[in-house]
């Protein structure tokens, strides 16, 4: 049994991700491949090839791999799949892209978001928003899997994996990456986040959202998230977007502020450890979830618990 | 040109299922059912391509039980000219929805096939992805923005880090994002109009498709209860509890 995992990088450094993917693979036994590929990603292989577990890494370096574009990397994925039993990639815009174009040419079924592993066949995802835990047998000769990051520890150091060129595949010149707008922010990544501090509907707007938001996220080192209705009206970016079809984040601390607290919302941030809500209207949903909930006005109490955390 | 959009019938979005006690699914019994709110905007954006002279025919596909009728009556009401339904009693796994939609592409030729970048009761992501891939079209997964140009699509993709623009050669897949468009309500009129509407029925042998599941789900569980925890009356108490008790801050 030999399993390739496909790195998500961003041609100097592995994505968190992509750590918690080479776990799930830890979890099915059997060698660890991870493919690393991209225009002078030369860095990232040697940063995968340090990743413990890992016993070789494949470097595709080519110019047409340059923007991650899934019909490239998906036929590079496709030439080497005849040698391993698993392909794994993480379930990031990245990973969902790419592996469903996989497994349609392999024929088979895709196995995605997993959270865990129960045989080399067997594995548990969510469905219904994660409302119920669905384990599934494959009877497929080989699996197509997506990872859920925030179900599995990030793999760590210690490595030393030979990195072996492998052929480019052509480019096949069906799509054209024309710009990318990526939200800047000195702040720790979303899905990967140990604290992490979300405004929803209440926070009115899109200065309300920074001027209270900011300073405790700071404060906390802590990434920014947000409920679909704080995205919707242009309060945070899209990407900020925590739920059942935005980021899935498990952080240490999830503070929810003026977010009512949708199933599709919860179903994003309840395996958090321990979750904070503060919100005026004390019949929302979100304190059913709540390890500790503050019922009140938001523009008062986010500036003193700012203020409290010294 | 032809839009093709695909529409699947799932359990409401508000609908907050149950396991049921043997563990072999979730209760569907007498559930509100509706378009699954994805495909809702992939159609309202076939519909405004319609609108804006760009698409000349919307066609609604949907796979599944006799009931995707009233799915396909939705997407009609909302402006699609005709429904295809692929009927089986059978359950359809993404591999097969995507074959299925392949063997439709091919007798309908479409320019573009818009669909929902995910289903709300599986939550697989898969189909539009795998329908690309079979065709061996350029795919623009998770739009929220679609500008057809020519032979071309310029799509704003909603990805992890931000929004990326990819410009596809057409025939192209777009699987739609949440912030693509906001969908009309049907109004009564064009709800009667739908009625009226051609709705063709074929089976997945007509298109010559084995839809066999590849997956077996060997058990459905709830996941780990949630507890409400206590409310506490200040700040500086919050504090306290999220150092001294929950051990989240220093």
């Amino acid at each position: 049994m030999t399993v390739l995992v496909i790195a998500e990088h961003d041609g100097a450094l592995l994505k968190s991700a992509t750590l918690n993917t080479i776990s799930a693979a830890a979890k099915l036994g059997g060698d660890i491949h991870v493919l690393v590929a991209g225009a002078g990603c030369g860095a990232a292989a040697a940063a995968a090839a340090q990743v413990a577990g890992v016993a070789k890494v494949l470097l595709a370096d080519a110019a047409h791999y340059q923007d991650q574009g899934a019909e490239n990397l998906a036929a590079l994925v496709l030439a080497q799949a005849g040698a391993y039993t698993h392909l794994l990639l993480p379930a990031t815009s990245f990973g969902k892209n790419i592996a469903p174009r996989v497994a349609a040419k392999l024929d088979v079924a895709q196995i995605s978001d997993i959270v865990s592993v129960e045989a080399a066949d067997t594995f548990v995802r969510p469905i219904y928003a994660g409302n119920a835990l669905a384990t599934v047998k494959s009877s497929d000769g080989v699996k197509v899997i997506t990872v859920r990051s925030t179900a599995f520890e990030a793999a760590g150091q210690g490595g030393s994996a030979p990195v072996e060129a492998i052929a480019a595949g052509p480019d096949l010149g069906l799509s054209r990456l024309v710009g990318r707008e990526l939200t800047k922010s000195a702040r720790p990544e979303l899905a990967a986040a140990k604290i992490v501090v979300s405004g929803g509907r209440g926070m009115g707007s899109a200065e309300n959202y920074s001027k209270f938001l900011d300073p405790i996220a700071d404060k906390l080192n802590a990434a920014l998230g947000a409920s679909r209705a704080a995205v919707d009206a242009g309060y945070a970016p899209n990407d900020y977007q925590v739920g059942q079809t935005g980021k899935i984040v498990a952080p240490q601390l999830y503070l929810a502020i003026g977010i009512s607290g949708a199933i599709q919302h919860l179903a994003g941030m309840k395996d958090a450890k321990v979750i904070v809500a503060i919100n005026k209207d004390p019949d929302a949903p979100i304190f059913q979830v709540a390890d500790y909930g503050l019922i009140g006005d938001l523009f008062q109490l986010v500036p003193q618990l700012t203020a409290e955390l010294g | 040109m032809r839009v093709l959009v695909a529409v699947k019938r799932v359990v409401d979005y508000n609908v907050k299922v149950r396991v049921k006690a043997d563990g072999t699914g979730v209760d569907l019994a007498n559930v509100k059912m509706s378009m699954n709110p994805f495909d809702e905007i992939a159609c309202e954006e076939a519909v405004r391509l319609k609108e804006a002279g760009v698409a000349t025919e919307v066609v609604a596909v949907s796979c599944g039980v006799t009931a995707c009728q009233e799915t396909l009556r939705s997407a009609m009401a909302l402006g699609a000219d005709r429904g295809i339904l692929v009927e089986s009693e059978a359950e359809l796994q993404p591999l097969a929805v995507a074959k299925l939609l392949q063997a439709v592409v091919n007798k309908e030729a479409p320019q573009l096939v818009l669909l929902g970048k995910q289903a709300i009761d599986d939550d697989s992501n898969q189909v539009g992805q795998m329908l690309a891939s079979l065709m061996g079209w350029p795919q623009a997964t998770f739009a929220s923005k679609v500008v057809i140009a020519g032979d071309k699509a310029s799509v704003t993709r909603e990805i992890d880090g931000g929004l990326e623009t990819l410009e596809l050669k057409l025939p192209a897949v777009v699987t739609s994002d949440l912030r693509l468009n906001e969908p009309r309500y049907a109004a009564l009129p064009s709800i009667m109009k739908a009625k009226k509407k051609p709705l063709a029925v074929i089976k997945p042998s007509d298109l010559g498709v084995d839809v066999s599941p590849r997956l077996s789900t060997l058990k459905v569980a709830e996941p780990p209860k949630r507890s409400a925890g206590v409310r506490v009356p200040d700040v500086k108490q919050l504090v306290d509890k999220l150092r001294n008790e929950a051990k989240v801050l220093p």
